[in-house]
């Protein structure tokens, strides 16, 4: 595949569109149903050069009973540093959550690629299900677009069984047809998701970009037929806005992607905004940050 | 069958939205409106009605006064009596006058929005975020002329022309009030305004709005009715200009009648636009765009996208994606902040297009609706495509003013402009293409008064909007815009 | 001495850049004040306007395509050529309006500073005229003006020949095809400043010229489907009115100039024959000051 021709993208019609699943208006049962959606699409995850087992422990009592009172579901996964992986892999057991790890010289990417696959092998092997790596953007912006085409492929080989993402940085990348081209390398290498951000770099996840990664995604299916994930990940902290994602998801891929298999949000204090208003449903009264776990 | 059409998305049985209504607890709709003559709510000399009602279920929402000529007269002599201060005035106080309606529109947005909606039938949506606040700022943006003309037309002395008769449709009734009486008043006439008889009250509460402004009595006059009373107004002997949006039909009926007088004249009417696909276009914005181009306001928009021009190499990625595309559209009350497609604004309306579906089926078309659920009560229609429709085909050719889109494609630049042009219409045209060189060519051999390229179905009161050919003459908005409403003196005499 | 017998010229129509008889033979007579026939001419018909307007379709594309300074220059051309026939055109005025010598010259000077005059505007109307407008979304968006295409035009007995140089340049200047029907007391002069135009670098069919009588041509101009515009030069008001009626069928561009005193000398003259096209694009916002979408 020529990764030069890949679509063009209008960026004022991109963001247009995406305004559009803003003006949409969710209440009642729909509210319900897609906040408790929401809540089970999370990757709660903690990336931090001060982590702790301790820490970590914590976060996964938190996916698993996100709240004790509501009747709500786990979240998706648990995303932490390779050396965390079996902590959280053991705190889990048996939950359903997934245990989620960065890999590939997280956050640039700036290593030799050996490096990069050991990494990977060391998550996995330490009980990761899922993978999430960078792509080199040094690399992409150079224009080799085979190098990262390469080495995805080659994280994916080293993942086996592990579920792979790939982060592509949106926020390095420039433009929407740059970010398209990214999606497109990175489904077409092997990605099981593509993922917009490392939350290391202020600019994260947007709607129009997620919007462009998530056409990315249909255009895959409809020429090859296989499913594909997305993953937006950082900026998302209200439950209005995951709302918004949803909307998105719904009208964009439908019906068939709107499970936790497909879409994850990465995020770490969207969890307890989804639980305020949860409970805000339930109780008719506007909510408290204090009344809800901070982990 | 191509690779592509094997794999296709579901929305049929995922996550629904639940009802969205707006309120309408804070909107007061009188029973009977009188007409707004001379700065007051008069009763019309006939003691004629006729009923407004909401199309999306047939209730009855007020009764509306039928002016007969003596009102007409009444109302033209009001607007002749009111020139002679008005156009004397200090521009700039004529200025503040239209910048308060602009506010006053502004203040009572919501409301505005709701009555638009449920008298008009086009979603709360689209009035909420374009109606309303779009005809907000054509009071804003022609205020700001009233007195800075003398900087608008190099070497010539401006001068107002008197009254001026304005007739307008049912599909933009604020919107299109707003563009024919701020460039009006800002130039210093005067005016009577007939709006379209099945969404007069908005047009009722601008009146209200104008009365609050503190507007000179007679500057702006309103009257309610129909083609008769539109009529009286057009042949009044003392109108001085007649500004009409509409169907070319009676466009030309105008011209035809006005023959006699010196009566200046503007027509803003049919459209059948080519939207042009091209295959380095961005396809998914583009889709966008031909959705917003037809289904914006139920189609009912002059210069709708309603013809399609797919370049064949993308027919099929094209045809699925907007395919795809349909299923998300909701179709339902207008009201509901979710629905993208609301209510036909008319039986009769409704019947037309049903006719030219009928027309389409009997070509032996290719056709296309969504899975949507449509309410069984009220005037409603599926968005609509017609695949492989031939150049000659009646759904190319006529204008059907509704959600119907007819699907044709081109090989080459040369036939999609020649397909283009191919109409006696001219008011628009969409280009989609990346290419820069190519969307500037396009731009200059399409014969239409307004391109959009790489995007579609824009507004703007800076940017003069009106047609070539059959769609009429004139423009409105922008600086162009004001042309229509001055005498144009040499200053060298 | 002998005096010599002189060659008399037979004057025909302009039509798609070729000097024609009408097809339908018939003619009619400018005599002088002494009643002695001056010329015959060609008494166009309908179907001599319909092969104009088909050769005025087939020009106008690629004439509205030349270059602003080509366009400018052509009208030079005709003003540089005129010079060298200004006394021949001065007697045939003075001829065939009856106008004595001295008026007829300051006439053709005029036209021939006239067309100077829209030369020079060639490249610049467009600058006057357009716009840009700031409109509130992220879109470019500019307004230009464009030719109306095939336009049509009468001109009343009372006009003269600096106003037929006016109404040829404003159209042509705009990018526009120009069929025009000129009364007998203009046709001597128009026919020959058709040979001028015909040697100054204009595209066949650019100009047609024809005479004729507006009674009889007057509803198939108005009338016919394939012309943009028709611009009545004149005052009377039965003509107004037929022109008015008639441009319902297509709606074209109805344009009136009264006579008196109008020398069309202005921008406005080509403004008058100019659809106005506006364009959107969208603006990519990103970098800068703009912040992440």
């Amino acid at each position: 595949m020529d990764f030069k021709n890949t679509p063009n993208i209008d960026q004022q019609g991109l963001i247009e569109r995406a305004n559009r699943f803003k003006s949409r208006s969710i209440k009642k049962e729909a509210k319900l149903s897609g906040l408790k959606l929401a809540l089970s699409m999370i990757d709660l995850t903690t990336l931090e050069g001060k982590d702790t087992k301790e820490k970590v422990k914590q976060l996964c009592m938190k996916a698993v009973h996100p709240d004790l009172e509501l009747n709500v579901p786990s979240v998706a996964a648990v995303c932490v540093y390779p050396s965390l992986v079996s902590t959280a892999k053991k705190a889990l057991k048996g939950s359903g959550v997934k245990v989620a790890s960065v890999a590939t010289a997280f956050p640039s990417g700036q290593s030799d690629q050996k490096l990069k696959v050991e990494e990977t092998k060391y998550a996995v092997n330490e009980g990761a299900d899922e993978i999430d790596m960078v792509i080199s953007r040094g690399k992409f912006l150079e224009g080799e677009y085979n190098y990262v085409f390469d080495e995805i492929a080659m994280i994916k080989e080293a993942c086996g069984k592990a579920r792979l993402k790939v982060i592509l940085e949106t926020g390095e990348l420039g433009t929407p047809d740059q970010i398209r081209k990214a999606s497109d390398i990175a489904l077409y290498a092997g990605g099981d998701f593509i993922k917009t951000s490392t939350g290391k770099i202020s600019q994260a996840a947007t709607m129009p970009i997620s919007l462009l990664m998530l056409e990315a995604i249909r255009d895959f299916y409809y020429k090859t037929g296989e499913m594909r994930a997305m993953k937006p990940a950082g900026g998302i902290s209200d439950a209005k806005t995951a709302l918004h994602y949803l909307v998105m998801l719904n009208e964009t891929l439908g019906d068939q992607w709107m499970s936790n298999q497909w879409f994850r949000f990465g995020a770490s204090r969207l969890a307890n905004d989804l639980l305020m208003q949860l409970k805000k449903q339930q109780s008719g009264f506007y909510q408290s940050a204090d009344y809800f776990s901070k982990d | 069958m191509t690779k592509t059409d094997s794999f296709s998305l579901k929305f049929n049985d995922g996550w629904k939205y639940d009802p969205a209504p707006e309120s309408i607890d804070h909107i007061s709709i009188a029973e009977q409106y009188g007409l707004f003559i001379n700065g007051e709510f008069v009763n019309s000399e006939g003691s004629k009605y006729f009923k407004t009602i909401n199309p999306s279920n047939g209730d009855t929402l007020s009764k509306i006064s039928e002016a007969n000529k003596k009102d007409v007269d009444k109302a033209v002599d009001a607007a002749k009596a009111a020139f002679k201060s008005w156009s004397k005035m200090d521009p700039s106080d004529r200025a503040k006058y239209i910048f308060r309606i602009a506010r006053m529109i502004q203040e009572r947005a919501r409301e505005f929005a709701v009555i638009e909606s449920l008298d008009g039938g086009k979603p709360i949506r689209e009035s909420r975020d374009i109606d309303i606040p779009l005809a907000a700022a054509h009071f804003f943006y022609y205020a700001g002329w009233a007195d800075k003309l003398e900087y608008a037309f190099p070497g010539k002395n401006t001068k107002p022309i008197g009254v001026a008769a304005q007739i307008i449709p049912w599909n933009f009734p604020l919107l299109m009030a707003a563009w024919k009486i701020a460039p009006a008043l800002a130039c210093g006439n005067t005016v009577v305004l007939k709006p379209a008889e099945t969404t007069p009250l908005t047009a009722l509460k601008l009146a209200e709005i104008i009365k609050d402004s503190g507007l000179p009595k007679g500057v702006v006059n309103i009257v309610t009715g129909a083609g008769k009373t539109g009529s009286y107004l057009v042949e009044h002997p003392d109108v001085d200009k007649i500004a009409f949006t509409g169907s070319t039909e009676v466009g030309k009926l105008i011209r035809r009648a006005t023959a006699e007088t010196n009566k200046k004249l503007t027509l803003e009417l049919g459209g059948k636009a080519a939207n042009i696909i091209f295959e380095d276009a961005p396809i998914d914005q583009a889709i966008e765009g031909i959705i917003n181009g037809i289904f914006f306001n139920q189609g009912h928009v002059c210069c709708a996208g309603s013809r399609l021009l797919v370049q064949e190499s993308v027919l099929d990625e094209v045809s699925k994606k907007l395919k795809a595309r349909l299923e998300s559209l909701i179709v339902g009350d207008p009201l509901d902040k979710n629905t993208d497609v609301g209510a036909i604004n008319s039986e009769a309306q409704l019947e037309k297009i049903n006719s030219y579906i009928q027309v389409g089926k009997k070509e032996g078309l290719e056709m296309f609706q969504s899975n949507s659920k449509v309410p069984s009560k009220g005037f409603f229609c599926k968005p609509t495509l017609f695949f492989n429709v031939a150049q000659s085909s009646r759904l190319a050719k006529e204008e059907i003013f509704g959600p119907v889109l007819a699907i044709q494609s081109f090989r080459t630049v040369d036939e999609a402009i020649e397909k283009a042009n191919n109409t006696p219409y001219g008011l628009s045209a969409g280009v989609w293409t990346d290419k820069g060189s190519k969307a500037f060519n396009m731009s200059s051999k399409l014969k239409a008064g307004v391109i959009w390229a790489n995007t579609y179905n824009k507004f703007d009161p800076t940017s003069p909007f009106g047609g070539y050919k059959e769609s009429g003459f004139g423009r409105e908005g922008g600086v162009h815009g004001l042309k229509e409403y001055l005498i144009l003196e040499n200053q060298e005499g | 001495m002998n005096k010599r017998v002189e060659v008399l010229k037979t004057y025909k129509l302009y039509i798609g850049g070729k000097f024609s008889r009408t097809e339908s033979g018939r003619y009619f007579k400018l005599e002088d004040k002494k009643g002695h026939t001056v010329a015959n001419l060609c008494q166009s018909s309908r179907k001599d306007f319909r092969n104009s307007v088909v050769v005025a379709r087939k020009a106008q594309i690629a004439w509205e395509e030349r270059s602003a300074y080509n366009k400018g220059q052509i009208l030079y051309r005709i003003a540089e050529n005129l010079e060298g026939r200004k006394s021949e055109l001065a007697d045939l005025i003075s001829a065939e309006r009856k106008l004595d010598k001295k008026k007829a010259d300051e006439e053709v000077n005029d036209a021939i500073d006239t067309f100077l005059y829209f030369a020079g505007w060639t490249d610049k109307y467009q600058a006057i005229f357009s716009s840009v407008n700031p409109v509130a979304s992220s879109h470019f968006n500019f307004s230009i003006l464009e030719a109306l295409g095939v336009v049509s035009s009468i001109m009343g007995p009372d006009n003269n020949f600096q106003q037929l140089a006016a109404l040829i340049s404003a159209a042509i200047a705009g990018g526009n095809t120009l069929i025009t029907l000129v009364p007998a007391e203009l046709s001597l002069s128009a026919m020959t400043l058709a040979e001028v135009i015909h040697h100054s670098d204009v595209p066949a069919g650019v100009v047609n010229i024809l005479t004729g009588f507006e009674d009889e041509l007057l509803e198939h101009m108005a009338g016919h489907m394939d012309v943009n515009a028709l611009l009545y030069w004149g005052d009377k008001k039965e003509t107004v009115i037929k022109i008015r009626e008639l441009s319902e069928s297509n709606l074209k561009r109805s344009v009136f100039w009264p006579t008196e005193k109008n020398r069309a000398r202005s921008p406005y003259s080509i403004y008058d024959l100019q659809e106005i096209k506006t364009t959107w694009h969208p603006i990519e916002q990103i970098g800068g000051a703009t912040s992440a979408y």
